[in-house]
């Protein structure tokens, strides 16, 4: 496989390393009540879905970006490729 | 010159030379050009092989690489290559082949005899019988199973030639260099894309090679070589031949082998026998070309029978008349063509054709509505009997009979990314339906049959591809004949007739399985093993399928589909590999200090990639147990030195590092003074322990992480991980630093009057206490970093210095140690002393266990967050009684205490129910003098001085031991602190 | 129709035209007392024991595509019992008890053959570990034996003893373990549960759950709606995209598995190696073809295809270890669906809706939990209790912090 990386251009996936779900950066709140059962969820259950995954590939033989690549589970098909940094902002990661 | 007596004039090979070659023992001779199957067929020798089950003797059924039957044994010894088709093996001088799959000579195979058992062996049959009595099944039905299994043999020795592998990028791949092939390469050429153009033969010009026709004012063959020399001069073109497109892999990437060495007959020095290639093509015409299929009928598997397009090359390509007397079988237009062409040769030639309007011919006798019904002929064949429209037979004599049922598209590589190619009624084929991306389908391959069809295919293939509309090359004349078929598979009536030849599966199979139920197309392969064998089934498939198809009563689509997996042909494992083997399998890491420890005669384990000392023998020594003894009391009782930069480092700086840190280890760091070491454990998200090690605050907004050897990749990609996914605005840069940095343990109660003597600064007690870090110089200026910190339980010290300073260093620690008779001490000694001071490392982080179970439950931080505090709080990893890190030492102070053992209770059952733990880490103390061990015992804690049971019944031990400390030697931490 | 040697010669005499389909092929009926979704080894297995073990009646086995076209079909068919933890051990120790009795149980020769599995050692570390792995299987009643190096090559001689990179330090062996044709299994368990009265309906896709009051009442079908009382789930590599279907998100990863065969060679291998310093290992198939496979590619997949690198991989491993293969050719290469679990270990459990029950997973290692995993299923449809080598399987492990983690890896499944 080819990962088009934001800012290295496309490069070979054995430079990566995978990790999985992008749901991954969503780590929950530890001082919620229910922060176990939270975390069970976290760590645990995954959609798995049969089509569009957005997951995290680790660019370790490369710049050491994390990034989230949305990839078809069916046909391997690459169609987006974000630094995971940008997308954790997003979703209000910060500190 | 040719004494050969089947060898006609002309064809693609060279008269002029000659090669001599054997096959089981008598020498021939034949010509450049030549395939070993066409040179046996020149020289009259037509049995080359026995089939899989049966033992049936056959002869080449194929000119190519769809060969099931023409197996050979090529060359021996080592080079002994199995399996290995006559109809592509190129020859060479000297060749030296030997027939396989056979008990006896290849004329007499003992083994035949299944042959005349054949109506037990129908498919399936061992799954209902050989069950009775259980115990049977090993001692005697699967051993003569077994011998009788397999084709060709390995020689068993270590192959001894190199592969290689290589990357390869270009804008269009070419696979296939016929007609459509050599137009699409053109028109790309001529646009300047960089072009690759493969092909597995070793001659490029795919079908035109095998054909008399033209192409504008040429032969074909002269038109293709006219054009792979315009095409070589293209300096963006890379012309391979003798390249296997063997598999498109996603993104555009496609696998190929490159055979460089074996058409030699040595291979040349230094150059590898075949190379993988890694081809990274923008985009792909696929111009494979189609491939003729038979038509089943009774004992259609005799040497002498075959694809009537075979007979087609043998003549045109390899100037051989297989016999001359000739049968063609057809059911098509295109098998006149090679009577036709065989007629031109002078064979006599007599075409069987089912359709009843078949085409006359001024040159041949055709005999319209007429099917063949069987042949005779034991070892070849010799009559083939046919019945005419009328009903009445005729039985022909003649050595050769080609049979086609019609062509079927090569479709092999559209279907590796498991797309399914779709029937085309009117061609009676499937052609190519989804394909990878970016991969486009040109010539007989998408069923442009004709050879103008496919030049034109290949120009507006190549054309799509490149999106190209201007100065596209013209399209040559040529035979734009539509394909006349009319669809027949098999010969009624017949049961002896093969479909699968390889795998000797015959009509009456495909018959069977249907009547058992087994009729999808994947319960017929696996029932009957069609399309299973070296061939990947691609002149049996359809024909097993069409047959499935008539009994079911639907049509072929409703079948299902053939579809095929990489590799397009088998690939040497070698390949594979390149040079990935033996030494060479994974790359070695060598410390700084490994050349200073070679010539100390140290003796090296492997350590992940890393090599390690692992003891330094001295001379007098017998036992590597001396040796470690010896180190560890010399360390204890003055001072040793370890190479211990394998240690993962992570250099970690920003304002936020210390609160990064508090964050990803369980235990808090944001309190640390500057110029001070903590330990630390870190968790995995689901509680578990991660990884242990220190982080050492040189500075404010700087630290030092250190991890294990086998974990400094992993613990690096989490933090980076940490840092960029879950809290990316927090002010922090990392970088791992392991190989940057050359780091030394120093330990014993000497180690400071040594160190002293290289360091700049003051390192008293006072000045530098335990647990004390520093940026200091050694040697009058040399940067280096102090970390006080031990493993060994002894007052110690690691000194790390830039890489290229590393072997000075070792060497200049052993010499100003001198005076306190310092040892260097390796990996042994170091895991020694660790257990004998209750340290835990990766036998203990085995991945399974909580910081609780090590003991140091305190350290998880109740006060702040970090990575796996919340999980770890679970009940299951927090039950009353769990395990816990104990001491172990044997009651009988000579008993051995073996790692891996289990632990029961003193009194009561020795069963896994019972099992009260077991021993991660074990050695023999030289400071206790006995064995001693750590481990996990369940409420270990509150069970020190109790009595347990040691069994290892996998290794015969049964003793008793005592729980204790963990902490053998110092437990109070006395000596650290000096 | 019984099968044996006699029969074969008296069909072959009559010229096998006696020969009756292995199983029926049957309309679907309104309703079950039980459906089991998944007409793989394992869902075959469960109908076999319900119906003949279990003693239960009106059973049907649903299956989208043809029965055993999933990882029964696919993979490397290797079976054995060598595990350490107590959730695992028995359950795959009992399994292998079935394998051994399998043929006479089914009526089929499934040729289980049990020439042993080798897990070669390359370092002390490893040592300790298997070391500790072989107490744990013989307390548990299984075999194993630490071999030493000079013993391995006396057995196997073709093994890079001399000039690895990885020097083998002897093995960890189960003699029991060994292989079995795998598609016979699938067979063969679908022939006995047709002979007991199963309903094996193909080409019958479940599209939905009728769930009623948190009750499942029935399945949505592409042949119509099928009515049960109980429902099992057995069709791993898909569990996830099936049970999504009935809400519930699973502790599962879709990871494709490559496996490799080559071309038909003499047999040299006996038995099952595994090379502990790479990814690979290999077994000879009775039909002469090396069977290996190694690492997962390790990216969530449904295409049942892989990439290059993990080929090379495996192939490398194959050359660090046996240098003779260099020469023997790899025929085909293709890949399965796994349920990677996120302890490396299955489940065997109810689920929180009443009426629906769940056997999902495998990871990689499903075909030969086949027998005992149809058993313990069949057993918890039938009585609802989990079977006693099975308690361990249960859905709420991983809140509860109970997880079986064979590889210590944690919860990210391509570890494992």
């Amino acid at each position: 496989m080819i990962i088009d990386h934001p800012l290295l251009g496309p490069r070979d996936a054995s430079e990566f390393v995978y990790l999985g779900d992008a749901s991954l950066i969503d780590r929950p709140n530890p001082d919620t009540e229910d922060a176990s059962h939270a975390f069970y969820e976290y760590a645990y259950l995954r959609d798995n879905p049969a089509g569009l995954h957005r997951e995290l590939w680790f660019h370790e033989a490369g710049d050491r970006s994390w990034l989230v690549v949305t990839r078809n589970t069916e046909t391997h098909e690459i169609t987006k490729v974000e630094f995971a940094k940008d997308v954790a902002r997003l979703a209000g990661r910060s500190l | 010159m040719s004494s050969a007596k089947n060898r006609l004039t002309g064809g693609q090979i060279d008269h002029s030379q000659s090669l001599n070659f054997s096959f089981d023992g008598r020498r021939y001779t034949g010509h450049p050009g030549d395939t070993l199957a066409s040179a046996l067929l020149a020289n009259g020798v037509r049995l080359m092989g026995r089939s899989f089950k049966y033992h049936r003797p056959r002869g080449p059924f194929s000119a190519g690489s769809q060969e099931p039957n023409a197996l050979v044994e090529l060359r021996n010894g080592a080079l002994r290559e199995p399996n290995t088709r006559a109809t592509t093996a190129e020859l060479f001088d000297g060749l030296s082949a030997t027939s396989q799959n056979r008990i006896g000579s290849l004329k007499f195979d003992v083994l035949a005899v299944n042959d005349l058992m054949s109506n037990f062996l129908t498919a399936g049959f061992y799954y209902k019988t050989f069950m009775w009595p259980a115990a049977f099944w090993e001692k005697l039905y699967e051993p003569v199973i077994r011998r009788a299994a397999g084709l060709g043999a390995m020689s068993e020795k270590d192959d001894p030639d190199v592969y290689d592998k290589g990357f390869l990028h270009c804008d269009l791949l070419v696979i296939g260099s016929g007609p459509s092939g050599l137009m699409a390469a053109l028109t790309a050429a001529r646009s300047g894309a960089d072009v690759i153009l493969a092909d597995e033969d070793f001659k490029l010009g795919g079908q035109l090679n095998s054909e008399t026709l033209t192409i504008a004012d040429q032969s074909g063959a002269d038109w293709a070589a006219a054009t792979v020399a315009e095409l070589a001069t293209y300096p963006n073109v890379r012309l391979m031949p003798r390249t296997t497109v063997i598999g498109a892999f996603d993104h555009g990437i496609y696998g190929a082998v490159e055979r460089l060495g074996d058409h030699l007959s040595v291979s040349e020095a230094d150059k590898p026998r075949q190379i993988l290639w890694r081809i990274y093509a923008g985009k792909t015409v696929l111009a494979a070309g189609a491939i003729e299929r038979p038509i089943a009928f009774e004992n259609n598997d005799r040497p002498g029978i075959m694809l009537a397009s075979a007979l087609r090359s043998y003549a045109n390509r390899f100037a051989v008349a297989v016999d001359q007397r000739a049968v063609v079988f057809a059911n098509n237009d295109d098998a006149h063509r090679t009577a036709q062409d065989l007629h031109a040769k002078g064979v006599q030639v007599i075409v069987v054709d089912v359709r009843p309007d078949a085409p006359m011919s001024m040159d041949f006798e055709v005999l319209r509505g007429a099917q063949v019904i069987n042949t005779t002929g034991r070892l070849g064949l010799r009559f083939v009997d046919v019945q005419l429209q009328d009903g009445s037979t005729r039985i022909i004599e003649c050595g050769a009979l080609g049979v086609s049922g019609g062509w079927n598209p090569n479709v092999h590589l559209t279907c590796h990314q498991r797309g399914r190619p779709v029937w085309n009624a009117q061609q009676q084929a499937f052609v190519p339906g989804d394909m990878p991306a970016g991969m486009l389908v040109a010539g007989a391959a998408a069923g442009a049959m004709s050879t103008y069809d496919a030049l034109a295919t290949g120009v507006t293939a190549a054309a799509q591809a490149l999106d190209l509309s201007a100065n596209l090359p013209d399209v040559p004349a040529a035979e734009n004949a539509p394909v006349e078929i009319t669809p027949f598979w098999y010969v009624q009536g017949a049961s002896r007739a093969w479909v699968d030849q390889q795998n000797d599966v015959t009509v009456k199979d495909v018959k069977l399985s249907h009547q058992e139920g087994f009729r999808s197309v994947e319960h017929l392969k696996r029932y009957t093993t069609l399309g299973m064998a070296t061939d990947q089934g691609k002149t049996s498939n359809l024909l097993g399928m069409a047959i499935m198809a008539e009994l079911e009563d639907k049509p072929i689509e409703a079948v299902g589909t053939t579809i095929f997996r990489p590799p397009y042909t088998p690939v040497a494992i070698g390949a594979f590999a390149g040079r990935h083997r033996e030494q060479e399998f994974h790359p070695k890491r060598l410390t700084p200090s490994h050349k200073w420890a070679e010539e100390q005669g140290a003796v090296f384990v492997e350590v992940g990639n890393w090599m390690r000392a692992q003891w330094y023998p001295r001379s007098g020594e017998t036992t590597w147990r001396d040796s470690v003894d010896r180190e560890v009391l010399a360390t204890r009782n003055s001072v040793g030195v370890c190479d211990v930069t394998t240690l993962g480092k992570i250099d970690v700086q920003g304002s936020d590092a210390a609160a990064f840190l508090n964050k990803v280890y369980c235990n808090g760091f944001a309190k640390l003074a500057v110029g001070k070491v903590r330990y630390g454990v870190m968790l995995r998200e689901d509680g578990i322990a991660k990884d242990d090690g220190t982080a050492a605050r040189l500075a404010e907004d700087h630290f030092v992480v250190t991890t294990t050897t086998a974990n400094a990749v992993s613990v690096y990609r989490h933090m980076e991980f940490v840092h960029q996914c879950l809290c990316p605005d927090m002010d922090v840069q990392m970088i791992s630093t392991t190989d940057a940095w050359a780091q030394f343990s120093v330990a014993g109660p000497n180690s400071r009057h040594v160190l002293q003597k290289i360091v700049d600064q003051d390192i008293s007690n006072d000045a530098f206490p335990f647990m004390a870090c520093a940026n200091i110089t050694i040697c009058g200026g040399l940067r280096a970093r102090l970390f006080r910190i031990s493993f060994s339980g002894e007052l110690a010290y690691e000194i790390a210095v830039p890489t290229a300073y590393g072997d000075a260093l070792i060497r200049r620690l052993m010499e100003v140690g001198a005076d306190y008779d310092i040892s260097p001490y390796g990996t042994e000694a170091l895991s020694v002393m660790r257990i004998e001071k209750g340290h835990a490392a990766g036998n203990e982080l085995n991945g399974t266990t909580t910081a609780q179970n090590l003991g140091l439950g305190r350290m998880v931080s109740t006060k702040k967050d970090s990575i796996g505090a919340v999980l770890s709080r679970r009940e299951g990893l927090n039950a009353p009684g769990d395990l816990r890190q104990v001491g172990i030492k044997p009651v009988n102070l000579d008993d051995k205490v073996p790692a891996g053992a289990h632990l029961m209770n003193a009194q009561g059952p020795v069963d896994a129910t019972h099992d009260q733990g077991y021993v991660t880490s074990a050695c023999f103390s030289p400071t206790l003098g006995h064995h001693i061990g750590l481990g996990f015992v369940k409420d270990g804690a509150n069970r020190l001085g109790e009595t347990l049971r040691l069994v290892s019944p996998l290794t015969d031990v049964d003793i008793t031991v005592e729980l204790c400390s963990p902490h053998f030697v110092d437990p109070e931490g006395e000596r650290l602190r000096v | 129709m019984k099968y044996s040697a006699f029969q074969v010669i008296k069909q072959a005499l009559r010229g096998h035209k006696g020969w009756i389909p292995a199983w029926r092929d049957p309309e679907p009926a309104n309703h079950y007392d039980i459906v089991i979704i998944g007409g793989g080894g394992h869902g075959l297995a469960c109908a076999h024991y319900l119906a003949k073990t279990f003693k239960q009646k009106r059973i049907a086995v649903l299956e989208k595509g043809w029965i055993g076209g999933g990882n029964v079909g696919r993979n490397t068919t290797i079976i054995r019992s060598n595990y350490l933890l107590d959730g695992n051990e028995p359950f795959y120790e009992f399994s292998l008890k079935l394998w051994e009795g399998l043929e006479q149980d089914l009526n089929y020769n499934a040729m289980v053959s049990q020439r042993g599995i080798l897990n070669l050692i390359h370092s002390d570390g490893q040592r300790d570990a298997f070391i500790r792995r072989g107490n744990a299987m013989i307390l548990n009643g299984a075999d194993a034996d630490l071999m030493s190096t000079e013993q391995i090559k006396r057995k196997y001689p073709f093994l890079n003893t001399d000039n690895a990179r990885f020097p083998i330090q002897g093995g960890l062996a189960q003699h029991r373990g060994g292989t079995v044709r795998h598609d016979a299994v699938a067979w063969g368990y679908a022939r006995s549960a047709d002979q007991h009265g199963v309903d094996i309906i193909q080409n019958c896709e479940v599209t939905g759950f009728r769930i009623e009051n948190g009750t499942c009442t029935g399945v949505e079908t592409t042949r119509g709606f099928i009515g049960a009382t109980k429902v099992g789930c057995a069709v791993a590599g898909s569990s996830s995209r099936l049970m999504s279907k009935a809400g519930m998100r699973l502790p599962i990863e879709s990871h494709v598995l490559q496996a490799f065969v080559s071309e038909g060679l003499k047999p040299v291998i006996p038995g099952v190696i595994t090379f502990g310093a790479g990814h690979f290992y290999c077994s000879q198939s009775d039909k002469g073809g090396l069977v290996f496979g190694g690492d997962i590619d390790g990216y969530n997949s449904y295409a049942q295809r892989g990439n290059l690198p993990v080929v090379e991989d495996v192939c490398e491993g194959a050359m660090a270890i046996f240098p003779m293969l260099g020469r023997a050719r790899l025929l085909r290469m293709w890949g399965g669906i796994m349920d990677m679990s996120m302890d490396g270990s299955p489940i065997i459990d109810r689920t929180h809706i009443k009426g629906l029950y769940f056997n999902g997973g495998w990871c990689y290692g499903g075909f030969k939990a086949t027998p005992a995993s149809g058993y313990a299923f069949a057993h918890l449809l039938a009585t609802d209790t989990p079977h006693p080598t099975a308690t361990a399987y249960r859905f709420d492990r991983f809140e509860k912090g109970l997880m079986i983690d064979e590889k210590g890896m944690g919860n990210q499944p391509n570890l494992h």
